[in-house]
């Protein structure tokens, strides 16, 4: 079996140090999980086994033998394969011609015409070893992500790739994608190939992975092997301080009901019936594809409602647009920030006024120097790190982009805010401030509707669980009931 | 400290937003056109002259005048292939109501309705009829050009009042009225779009339309608000073409609408909305200019000169392009 190692590795960019000093040791046929905050220098570190980077120092050595990888295809040729986040196939195309392309030499016959036999049965052969039950012929837009990932991997295994390095391949996946992908894993583990396994969810890497590497600010902070360590402990060498609780809920003393969904319908969602008090935290959990999304746009008024009422402080409403209920005091975390959070071009300060415009104009003339003062304040108490204001956010870490986006709001003064996944793609020292920013909202008073996909954060950080099913709520938990077998029971339909 | 700073040395690929004014009024358009003016100083003993250099200015003035309503569109992603044939209906209209002796004026006045219309035509389609930029304004190109023929039975309006041509002709202190004319309008445009809440937003749903949407932006409204400030000023274009020439031809404008996103592109405002100036786009429109009265000094045989045009266009572009990068 084949060993992947790299010695000494030091990368700097402009005289800023992003690697330093860093070993890695894969043994062959080992699951090596890689973890550190955004900006620990992880993808720094990957993109210089997959060859798109050179260190500065240090090598990297095949078997003991010291490559040299000018390019990606280097790498490749060398049995490196890369499955990043962002999935490199094309949506336009059937799983076999992703297979062909890049890979054409092997099925090429004379004249420049496809073998297509031989492709056909070489992308069967390979599914069946991924475990994908897909006709080769299938459009890959017409599969789901996890599928999408499979045929990447897929790709890598025909190119005969020993070293297989995942980014985060489960943020995007179900539950049932993700066991099935770890069962994937595992069978090629045992086949010999060896993975680097990149996550920030540290369950994740307890049950997959051999042994764990953890980088802070480009330092190799520990090497261990998982049944060494525990999930307290990789935080606190993740972040460089111990953390002693991750969740922390603070004692709740709620108001009066601010925002109430009584028997709500759209387009997608039925029958939606719940409450939210004043100065509390309500979680809204369910599988992927529930439905937690659409009752999250449903009060934010994206989608009409059709059948049922909306109260917010005991007043019925009816949002025809975002911008009446942002008028109306509902302010929306949506679940993807650059998506339909944050206009990357902007500075953080244009983002962060771009509700507020308003409160800050003279007939429509922007004033400057309060805009600036407003971005300054907003700054500070969010803790936002950054080297200006001017800085597109764009070019800021995930956890400073939540918070520019959440902030964003605040100076609306909304009464219930929906933060769909606040935390998603953020680190885990930005992750405690954000759940203190939540906690301070919730002490002044306001209401708050969490969606996450994180089972241990939605029942750490909320007071009450709604579990939604179907495109409706399918159970509702709170005190001692909050555990995640519960929680599990209402989500799946199970007795 | 690491978590930012190694985050900023991805590439940049915004440079309105920049750090310093050297990129904020997109230098790099600007360093094109003063190598081009030098080079033409000289090379050209006649470049150098006011004279020339006020011609410049006025042949220039149409063109910048389109394209800064074409910034507007841009900015938000869109485009607008219609402004040549909104300019030459708007202007038979009012050569129309001229030759029928309808007070100038009026007859002017009327002539920017028209174009603003034409350009609302446009954003009610493509704001709440949802439908591509580019396809909408394709239509409309064809619709309005034919709209002139028929108005025009196919022939010019000409005999139009001494009083009108004046406009077009005539100069303030030394300076022509179009290019004066093309001033103001820049100078309101520059400051609506980098110091109003209506710029902003038009910013905004460039650069994502959604989040604008959801952050309460009336978006529909600004997207055809847009469009109509297009329509309005490829109208004054068409004002002050047909004042100069003195007659309203049904051909006028014909292919116009190219050199106006050249002259937005060339200004470094990115196709796909959120990032631009207008100060890059009234750049783009000199450089333009400077381009055709330069080959023309020079005395390049005019097959050569479209050529020629092309390959600097393209270069200034790529030279922009490495420089954001």
């Amino acid at each position: 079996m084949s060993t992947l190692k790299a010695t000494g590795i030091t990368k700097t960019f402009s005289g800023v140090t992003v690697l330093h000093d860093i070993s890695l040791d894969v043994p062959g046929g080992k699951i090596v999980a890689l973890v550190g905050e955004n900006g620990a220098g992880k993808s720094t570190l990957m993109n210089i086994f997959a060859g798109a980077l050179r260190p500065d120092s240090g090598s990297i050595l095949i078997d003991g033998q010291p490559q040299q990888f000018h390019s990606v295809s280097d790498a490749t040729n060398a049995g490196i394969a890369m499955i990043y986040q962002e999935l490199n196939v094309f949506l336009n195309l059937s799983i076999a011609e992703n297979f062909l392309i890049g890979n054409e030499g092997a099925y090429a016959r004379s004249g420049g015409l496809i073998d297509r036999h031989a492709l056909r049965e070489a992308v069967m052969s390979t599914l069946e070893a991924v475990g994908l039950r897909r006709n080769p012929d299938d459009l890959v837009a017409d599969l789901g992500v996890g599928e999408r990932q499979l045929v990447e991997i897929g790709k890598a295994l025909r190119r005969k790739s020993r070293f297989l390095i995942l980014d985060e391949p489960t943020a995007a996946l179900t539950e049932q994608e993700t066991s099935r992908l770890f069962l994937i894993l595992r069978s090629l583990r045992d086949q010999g190939v060896s993975i680097i396994y990149i996550s920030h969810r540290l369950a994740e890497v307890f049950e997959l992975a051999d042994s764990v590497v953890v980088l802070r600010d480009g330092q190799e902070v520990a090497s261990q092997s998982i049944a060494e360590t525990s999930e307290s402990e990789l935080v606190t060498q993740m972040v460089g301080r111990q953390i002693t609780n991750l969740y922390p809920r603070i004692a709740s003393a709620p108001g009066k009901v601010a925002l109430r969904l009584d028997r709500v319908s759209t387009a997608k969602t039925h029958d939606v019936s719940l409450t939210v008090r004043a100065g509390e935290i309500v979680g809204l959990g369910g599988m992927m594809g529930s439905g937690r999304t659409e009752i999250a746009r449903a009060i934010a008024g994206l989608d009409p409602i059709i059948a049922g009422t909306l109260e917010l402080d005991g007043e019925a409403r009816h949002f025809r647009s975002p911008r009446a209920a942002l008028a109306a005091g509902v302010a929306f975390l949506t679940e993807d920030r650059k998506y339909d959070g944050l206009v990357l071009p902007f500075s953080a300060q244009q983002n962060l006024a771009l509700p507020t415009l308003d409160t800050r104009q003279r007939f429509s003339w922007i004033s400057q120097h309060e805009e600036r003062a407003f971005a300054q304040r907003m700054r500070d108490s969010l803790r936002i790190k950054l080297q200006s204001l001017d800085q597109p956010v764009e070019r800021l870490s995930g956890g400073n982009q939540q918070k520019v986006a959440l902030g964003k709001w605040l100076e609306r003064n909304p009464k219930a805010l929906v933060l769909d996944e606040p935390t998603r793609g953020v680190d885990v020292g930005a992750k405690q401030e954000i759940y203190n920013l939540m906690n301070d909202l919730k002490r002044q008073g306001k209401a708050i509707l969490m969606i996450s996909s994180d089972l241990p954060e939605l029942l750490g950080m909320s007071d009450r669980v709604y579990i939604v099913r179907d495109f409706t709520i399918a159970g509702e938990l709170d005190g001692h009931d909050m555990t995640q077998v519960e929680f599990m029971r209402f989500a799946t339909g199970g007795k | 400290m690491m978590k930012w700073i190694d985050q900023t040395k991805r590439k940049t690929t915004s440079a309105r937003f920049n750090l310093g004014w050297m990129q904020k009024y997109h230098l790099g358009p600007a360093l094109g056109f003063v190598i081009i003016f030098v080079a033409l100083s000289i090379t050209s003993r006649s470049f150098l002259t006011v004279h020339n250099l006020l011609n410049v200015a006025l042949q220039t003035s149409v063109n910048a005048l389109l394209a800064i309503g074409m910034t507007f569109v841009i900015l938000t992603a869109g485009i607008d292939l219609s402004v040549g044939s909104i300019l030459a209906f708007s202007s038979a209209i009012t050569a129309g109501l001229l030759i029928g002796h309808v007070n100038i004026v009026l007859a002017s006045v009327i002539g920017l309705v028209v174009g603003a219309l034409a350009g609302l035509l446009n954003g009610l389609f493509v704001a709440y009829g949802r439908l591509a930029p580019f396809i909408v304004t394709l239509g409309t190109l064809t619709l309005f050009r034919g709209a002139t023929e028929i108005y025009t039975g196919g022939v010019p309006i000409f005999n139009l009042p001494e009083a009108f041509s004046s406009f077009g002709a005539g100069a303030l202190v030394g300076i022509p009225i179009p290019v004066l004319v093309t001033a103001v309008i820049f100078a309101l445009g520059l400051l609506a779009l980098q110091r109003t809440t209506h710029g902003r937003r038009i910013y905004a749903i460039g650069g994502n339309e959604r989040a604008a949407f959801l952050a309460g932006i009336p978006v529909k409204r600004y997207l055809m608000a847009v469009y109509v400030i297009c329509g309005a000023l490829a109208a004054l274009a068409g004002l002050v073409l047909t004042s100069r020439l003195g007659s309203a031809e049904p051909t006028a404008g014909f292919g116009y609408e190219l050199d106006a996103i050249t002259a937005v592109v060339l200004g470094g405002t990115s196709l796909f909305g959120g990032e631009g100036t207008l100060w890059g786009t009234i750049i783009g429109a000199l450089i333009l200019g400077v381009i055709s009265n330069g080959l023309n000094l020079l005395n390049v045989n005019s097959f050569y000169q479209d050529a020629i045009k092309g390959v600097i266009i393209l270069f200034a572009i790529m030279l922009d392009r490495k420089r954001a990068s």
